[in-house]
């Protein structure tokens, strides 16, 4: 038996130097395009025409920075990283300043406060806005008929949104409006990219103004509508595509799903107005490089070719990510994605969109900013607690949070003179 | 002639092998029946259509059938340093009492009882130093100490079944002590070595996070399959969980013999 | 005999040296983590654990299905060996297939219960077929939270059941069947001889089995979140959430530290409880 052993492990260890090969790959590290067709496409279809050899590699982004950590430990294996911009911004440290793809960038042309976005809060471009989605809202066509009176899907308001859960809970008996509140759902952008600014302007300084309680007792009315299993919901495609919910909200990419297997069964529109406008929020893909690239050269390299508009189209038609560059739609694309572009078009172009931009100088306090939203809502419309306590509570973590990242206001809310304050 | 206990006896296994089995056909329903299966409602017990293209979209994928060789490298690997290191440990506490040997029984199982996943960031850097990172060993390793609770402990609850005696007389037979252990305790110890190599498989085969976690390139089947499974439509995701259960499956399908060596024997 | 003494020592030496040199050192910075704030070192992480909106809720949740479902796993993993012992034929297929479970991971079986006890799922199909339920119908929110524990406790036990039993599979083995056999010409019934003689020959493995068990059982959280989404925050998900969703990694050390301690509690409760009487051989 232990000759076996012996034998076996033997064995194990000389195929540790078969499987070193293809070490002369760059390695691209990406947090987006996971699932496995995209990881598919994107080795197959969008880094086939790389200019130097690339292993894609899809990685959980909980992972991210520690593999970064790890290569600033001396592992030196990733020369590329794509990410999103709230991934990035608390790894600006680790990564190269890339003022030469400066030109690039505005001859593409990527936007200039996209392009903001991509210095986080420096002076230097610290990566480079690779592809662009957002969160758009998603209806199966069997809940148009209780839509209200006189409403246009395109201009729908979250009082109309309410009223219409309510009609169709009324004649189906089930509550078929669906948010993405589950454990790794993106409730928080909800609440901090379209609901609030919708109802108060802006995401930070009117936290717990009387705008904020309207809207928080607007939304609780609103829940009581809203489908239970929505604690438990993290893409809204599944139960969109189950029938368990009619109408939701989610991130375009997480919607993509039903759109693509059954363009014909769903509708894509704008989200809802509020008051104060229709808020949205982007959401941006970046590139970047880190400062223990293996393969500095390399990796430039491969950043120029995947802002090519040819690339760029690619990328879109592999995910349901946007081009950031300057290119016009091809008229073939997927029926699915086409539905889902015309609401974002729908979206960015209305009369009172109001767009939210991600917050710039939270650093690695994303995390607990998103947490308060979170912990707001579950307090107000989970346990019932009293809207005015609740945000005075919530009011003060905030504050300690942008104070400990000493986070200057950002659009919507007015700019401030140092840290933003929560009124 | 079959008695009512009998009857019982039986209807109970065949219960209980049901419960087992309905939710892994339940699985493999979903994995082949197509995504109409999926979302029907009332939802149908057998497939309407089958379909394997999830499961050759899976065989397809670039370097599948490297990350499966890693994979069961990695398992083999844990299973031996599991035993190795843990069958000794196991023989100490079952026959010695010694000083500190629940101090002991604590720290081993210290390794289970953190939660893996946040000792992340410092097992990386740690790994880098050790120059371990991104390799099969170092996750080998890592494994291995998930598996090693299991390995001392399992190990030793069936030592201390074995009597004393019948080591003591091989010393008299003029074995020496090692010799007494491996000709005596070692057959007898058999099911608790099958025992612990089945754990120490299924700890490492079905291991995500210290996997993904430490490896960039070198990552294991099940790390590299779920990562990219993750957001995927939901009749992947089953035929993903299902392609995954197959090699622990067929493994502990192997070992189970060993699991029986002394079925019969102690009754003697 | 000084080298009997030292013997255990000898052999329990390479496991512990691997531990150190792999576990000890990032185990240290992490407890570390959890003491260090911004201002220095204190309790402040801790406190603002305890502060934590779903703290009490995964206080609760944790020890309710610890408690539950390891008790419950004994029994049933008890019973099947038992029963293994009276099969006659296909005696190792059979435990083949009461193994299967084992090989599945965590993630695989939250999907699995998931599609089993969602609103459209099997269960739902057949309660509908029978005439119970008129129409798909919700037990894993926050308004259904009994059903929501049952339907947790469920999966749990079907997931890992299979690591008691063959435990006790590997235990129950070394029972000279002589024993049981004395037993009953003395007239014991079969409940007395189980309880007088296989039991305490099957402490060993017992305490192994539910010591194990018990330290897995509060590392669980896969199938938790997977069946039960936000409604059911236990511990370990609770520190998952803080260094991941959150991530405050000093947090997220408060919790880990937390759960260690209450698992080698539990442990500790254990061993103590289940040591081997005086007059029995160790």
């Amino acid at each position: 038996m232990f000759k076996k052993l012996a034998i076996l492990s033997g064995a194990i260890i000389l195929s540790f130097t078969i499987a070193e090969a293809r070490a002369d790959e760059l390695n691209f590290l990406s947090t987006q395009m996971r699932p496995l067709e995209e990881a598919q496409k994107a080795r197959a279809q969008i880094l086939k025409g790389s200019p130097v050899p690339v292993a894609y590699l899809p990685e959980e982004p909980p992972q991210l920075p520690i593999h970064l950590r790890a290569d600033e430990q001396g592992a030196h294996t990733i020369s590329l990283v794509g990410a999103l911009h709230g991934e990035l911004a608390p790894l600006a440290s680790m990564l190269q300043p890339l003022d030469q793809e400066d030109k690039l960038i505005t001859q593409s042309g990527v936007p200039e406060h996209v392009a903001k976005l991509a210095k986080l809060g420096t002076d230097h471009l610290m990566y480079v806005p690779w592809m662009q989605a957002t969160y758009i809202m998603a209806a199966n066509k069997k809940a148009l008929p209780y839509l209200p009176a006189g409403a246009n899907l395109n201009t729908l308001t979250y009082a109309q949104l309410s009223e219409w859960a309510a009609n169709a809970e009324k004649a189906t008996g089930q509550r078929v409006l669906g948010f993405p509140a589950g454990p790794t759902g993106l409730m928080a952008r909800f609440l901090e990219g379209y609901l609030l600014p919708s109802y108060t302007g802006g995401v930070v300084v009117g936290y717990r103004s009387a705008d904020a309680v309207s809207m928080w007792d607007a939304y609780k009315a609103l829940w009581m509508h809203v489908s239970p299993n929505s604690t438990n919901y993290n893409f809204m495609q599944e139960p969109l595509l189950s029938g368990d919910v009619l109408i939701a909200w989610d991130h375009v990419a997480r919607l993509q799903n039903a759109f693509r297997s059954k363009p014909d069964d769903f509708v894509a529109f704008p989200a809802p107005a509020g008051p104060k406008g229709r808020a949205f929020m982007p959401v941006l893909v970046g590139v970047a490089v880190p400062k223990t690239a293996p393969n500095t050269s390399g990796a430039l390299q491969v950043i120029d070719y995947l802002l090519k508009p040819e690339t760029q189209i690619t990328t879109l038609r592999a995910s349901s990510f946007f081009p950031v560059v300057q290119v016009a739609l091809p008229e073939d694309l997927d029926p699915g994605l086409k539905l889902e572009g015309a609401a974002v078009a729908a979206q960015q172009g209305a009369k009172d969109a109001l767009p939210t931009l991600l917050p710039v100088g939270l650093g690695s306090h994303g995390g607990e900013f998103d947490k308060i939203f979170v912990d707001t809502f579950q307090r107000v419309v989970l346990r019932n607690q009293p809207v005015k306590q609740v945000l005075n509570r919530e009011a003060e973590d905030m504050q300690r949070v942008l104070d400990t990242a000493k986070a200057p206001c950002w659009s919507p809310d007015p700019a401030s003179e140092g840290t933003c304050k929560v009124k | 002639m079959i008695g009512s206990r009998r009857v019982l006896l039986i209807s109970g296994v065949l219960m209980i092998c049901a419960w087992t089995l309905v939710p892994i056909y339940l699985v493999a329903l979903g994995g082949v029946g197509g995504a109409s299966t999926i979302y029907a409602w009332p939802k149908p017990f057998w497939p309407a259509s089958l379909s394997i293209g999830n499961f050759t979209a899976f065989l397809q994928i670039e370097g599948i059938w490297a990350a499966m060789l890693r994979s069961v490298e990695v398992a083999v690997l844990c299973m031996i340093l599991s035993l190795l290191l843990g069958a000794p440990a196991g023989y100490a506490l079952a026959r010695f009492a010694f000083r500190g040997a629940n101090l002991y029984r604590l720290m081993i199982l210290m390794t289970r009882a953190f939660p893996v996943g946040i000792l992340a960031l410092p097992l990386a850097v740690s790994f880098v130093r050790l120059g371990i990172y991104d390799t099969v060993f170092g996750v080998a390793l890592m494994h291995t100490a998930l598996a090693l609770p299991f390995a001392v402990l399992v190990t030793a609850s069936l030592f201390v079944g074995i009597p004393r005696e019948l080591e003591e007389a091989a010393w008299v037979f003029g074995c020496s002590g090692p010799g007494a252990f491996r000709r005596v305790v070692m057959p007898l110890a058999i099911p608790g070595i099958a025992a612990t190599a089945i754990f120490a498989f299924v700890i490492s085969w079905n291991e995500v996070f210290a996997a993904s976690v430490l490896t960039v390139r070198n990552k294991t089947l099940t790390a590299d399959l779920l990562t990219l499974l993750s957001e995927a439509p939901l009749q992947s995701q089953l035929a993903g969980g299902l392609l995954l259960i197959l090699p622990s499956v067929l493994f502990i399908f192997f070992v189970r013999r060993y699991l029986f060596a002394l079925w019969g024997v102690a009754s003697r | 005999m000084r080298g009997q003494t030292l013997r255990p020592y000898l052999l329990i030496m390479p496991s512990l040296a691997f531990l150190l040199l792999l576990f000890f050192v990032p185990l240290v910075q992490t407890v570390a983590l959890a003491f260090s704030t911004t201002t220095g070192t204190g309790v402040g992480n801790f406190v603002q654990m305890l502060d934590d909106l779903d703290f009490r809720d995964s206080v609760r949740n944790t020890f309710g299905l610890v408690l539950c479902v390891v008790p419950l796993q004994l029994l049933a993993a008890l019973g099947m060996s038992m029963m293994l012992r009276h099969v006659r034929w296909g005696r190792d297929i059979i435990l083949w297939i009461w193994t299967i479970p084992l090989g599945i991971s965590d993630l695989a079986a939250g999907l699995v219960w998931l599609a089993i006890l969602t609103d459209k799922g099997y269960l739902n199909t057949i309660l509908f077929e029978v005439g119970v339920i008129s129409g798909p119908q919700s037990w894993l929110t926050y308004e259904t939270p009994g059903a929501l524990f049952l339907a947790i406790l469920t999966a749990e036990f079907w997931r890992a059941t299979a690591i008691v039993f063959v435990v006790l599979v590997a235990g129950v083995q070394l029972i000279p069947r002589e024993y049981e056999e004395a037993a009953s010409v003395f007239g014991a019934t079969a409940w007395q001889r189980f309880r007088r003689v296989t039991l305490p020959l099957l402490r060993p493995s017992i305490q192994t089995a539910l010591i194990l068990r018990t330290v897995l059982a509060f590392e669980a959280f896969a199938v938790v979140l997977a069946v039960g989404g936000r409604n059911f925050p236990v511990l370990v998900s609770q520190a998952y959430l803080w260094q991941f969703t959150n991530q405050n990694y000093n947090v997220a050390a408060c919790y880990a530290v937390l759960v260690t301690l209450v698992s080698l509690a539990a442990t500790l409760v254990i061993l103590i409880a289940l040591r081997p009487r005086a007059g029995e051989s160790a």
